[in-house]
């Protein structure tokens, strides 16, 4: 057990490395085209050019930068965004925030109806519930998050008139505007998880001990409750922690639309105007974001589950 | 020399032979309505694409009337069957045309994240050690970045054109089908047919590329599939995001963008490319739904 955290972690760190070597090379290096340019723009002169890359530090070598440039990371000197005119850290940290919420509601309403349906298409394989789940699962995981963003706000903007169609919260934090964004995910995201939690279900119920139950006579609710769910339920704890990978790419989209002040929109924001320090800090992030989760599913998925963590 | 003539026809009658395989699991379909659905979804759309030039009434690039609801008549002849967009272009006629965009670039997509993905995974897979670590290792990076996150900046430093949209699709897809091929090829290498012709003499390349690939494509068949649907997704989100292919042509998650802003008064001008886009990939997702049934049947 220790051995193995100790091995995710290492291989946490390695990642983060390679993954901060990788952006730096395409963000800060002339392997994509000259970074004066793109800071500057099109139409700035070499003179400029030169005169930035000559305060910015860009003519030392590649190799003396990058140390320099990670070094700065680690120590939390995350440089200045051009677009907001602050420190990166300053216009993040609140983005972050606000997609938090948004994560943390898409995951309360997500995570109970995707178990739920999952176990009782699982429950009983190839019955009439169960096709039906799947199908309805292929249906919402086959519309694009823009394009449901765009259905629901026909029918509950548009249509009904019920629910506000931008979500930027000018007037102070509301609920009713989290409302379309947390549906617009939870809709796309629950399918696969459904779909897993049901092969997991599924799986389990063709195992020996759950005959055994079902023969001894125990009733049907007891068996599923007590003995079918708790195996059940391991892989997809797995299942819901890479979500949050998932999560990250949908939020992106479901931000832009509805003009949330969200970190996903951020992402998006820094790429278009070309603030590289804001892009770099914000993709590490999220990158960090990933690679923990992965690394605590993988160490959550042997501590949960007795058959590896004890061989 | 006489074993190289036995060799180049082999494949041509092995190919013959899994061709009319091919055509009878598709003939298979019927038994599953679900692969039914898909199947006829996504002809429909491939119907669409070759007859463009015949469906579609109008220009998809000139101005004709801007803000036409739809069913109206245009003045010089026509009826905007979908309405016009903000700039007067006929909407059914872009999104005719644009199904063209999507089912060329879908594809070249798949196929060269494809071939990138089966070489990497036959590798990985064959011949282990050091290879398959370094592979693997890289996959896993690579898999760790959120994948929007990584064609935003891919994008952001390479550009928006329609080649650089296969090329971020290929960094970003391979590595998940070299997994998959991994896998299977971890399964396959110690079977009999593989150890003789490895006793043949048949050079390693030949092994993978003959023996192992071949008998390794059912799954990689549906998931094929799946990853259509999802690089259409992909495709459209960038459009949708400003970074897919650059303007006029008509592109679906494009269309959704530039007319967005307007869909409060006009809400057909984003409606109608919506349901185009999710039409296709529920397709695709249905057919791979089918054969996966029916492969898991026998």
């Amino acid at each position: 057990m220790v051995t193995l955290v100790i091995k995710r972690i290492g291989f946490m760190i390695f990642t983060m490395i390679i993954v901060s070597l990788i952006l730096f090379l395409l963000l800060e290096t002339e392997l994509t085209g000259d970074p004066a340019a793109r800071v500057l723009g099109q139409f700035s002169n070499e003179e400029q050019r030169e005169l930035w890359r000559e305060q910015h530090g860009y003519n030392q070598p590649v190799m003396v930068r990058y140390v320099k440039w990670l070094g700065n990371f680690a120590t939390g000197d995350l440089g200045e965004s051009i677009r907001f005119k602050g420190p990166v850290a300053d216009v993040m940290l609140p983005r972050l925030w606000n997609t938090a919420i948004l994560g943390f509601w898409t995951f309360a309403i997500m995570i109970p109806l995707s178990l739920t349906l999952g176990v009782l298409s699982g429950m009983r394989e190839g019955s009439m519930l169960d096709r039906s789940i799947s199908v309805f699962g292929i249906l919402t995981t086959s519309v694009p998050e823009f394009a449901s963003a765009v259905f629901f706000s026909a029918l509950f903007v548009f249509g009904l008139k019920w629910l506000p169609g931008t979500s930027s919260m000018s007037g102070g934090f509301e609920f009713r505007q989290l409302i379309l964004p947390v549906m617009v995910l939870v809709v796309y995201d629950f399918g696969y998880v459904a779909r897993m939690t049901r092969a997991s279900m599924a799986e389990v119920m063709t195992s020996q001990y759950i005959r055994t139950a079902v023969l001894k006579g125990l009733p049907y609710k007891s068996v599923i409750v007590k003995h079918a769910l708790r195996n059940a339920l391991i892989a997809p704890f797995t299942v819901i922690m890479l979500q949050i990978n998932w999560l990250l790419s949908g939020v992106i989209v479901v931000e832009f639309f509805f003009a949330y002040k969200g970190f996903g929109a951020l992402i998006l924001e820094a790429s278009l105007n070309n603030d590289i320090a804001l892009l770099e800090a914000c993709a590490m992030v999220a990158v960090f974001v990933a690679v923990a989760t992965q690394t605590l599913a993988d160490i959550g998925y042997t501590f949960l589950n007795p058959r590896i963590r004890f061989s | 020399m006489s074993t190289t003539a036995t060799t180049t026809q082999m494949p041509s009658a092995g190919y013959g032979a899994a061709l009319w395989r091919a055509l009878k699991s598709f003939g298979l379909l019927r038994e599953s309505w679900v692969g039914m659905v898909g199947a006829f979804l996504v002809l429909f759309w491939v119907m669409v694409a070759i007859l463009a030039p015949l469906i579609a009434t109008f220009d998809p690039n000139s101005s004709i009337q801007p803000f036409a609801k739809p069913g109206m008549v245009a003045a010089k002849g026509g009826t905007f069957w979908l309405g016009t967009d903000h700039i007067g272009r006929d909407i059914l006629s872009r999104i005719v045309w644009g199904s063209r965009t999507v089912l060329i670039y879908a594809p070249l997509a798949t196929i060269s994240a494809y071939t990138v993905g089966i070489l990497m995974g036959l590798l990985a897979g064959y011949r282990r050690g050091w290879v398959d670590d370094v592979l693997s290792r890289l996959a896993d990076i690579i898999l760790s970045f959120p994948v929007l996150v990584l064609y935003i900046i891919i994008i952001a430093t390479i550009g928006a054109s329609g080649i650089n949209i296969i090329i971020a699709i290929t960094f970003a897809s391979s590595p998940g089908i070299m997994r998959i091929v991994r896998g299977l090829v971890l399964d396959l290498r110690n079977r009999d047919y593989v150890a003789a012709a490895q006793t043949r003499g048949e050079s390693d390349w030949k092994v993978m590329l003959v023996e192992i690939l071949p008998n390794a494509r059912g799954p990689l068949i549906v998931d094929a599939c799946l990853r259509l649907g999802y690089v259409i997704i992909t495709i459209g989100v960038l459009g949708f995001l400003g970074l897919g292919l650059p303007p006029p042509d008509p592109d679906w998650g494009g269309m959704v963008n530039e007319t967005r802003q307007m869909a409060m008064a006009f809400p057909h001008m984003t409606l109608f490319p919506c349901i185009a886009i999710s039409s296709l990939i529920l397709g695709f997702n249905l057919l791979a739904d089918g054969l996966r049934e029916i492969s898991l049947r026998d």
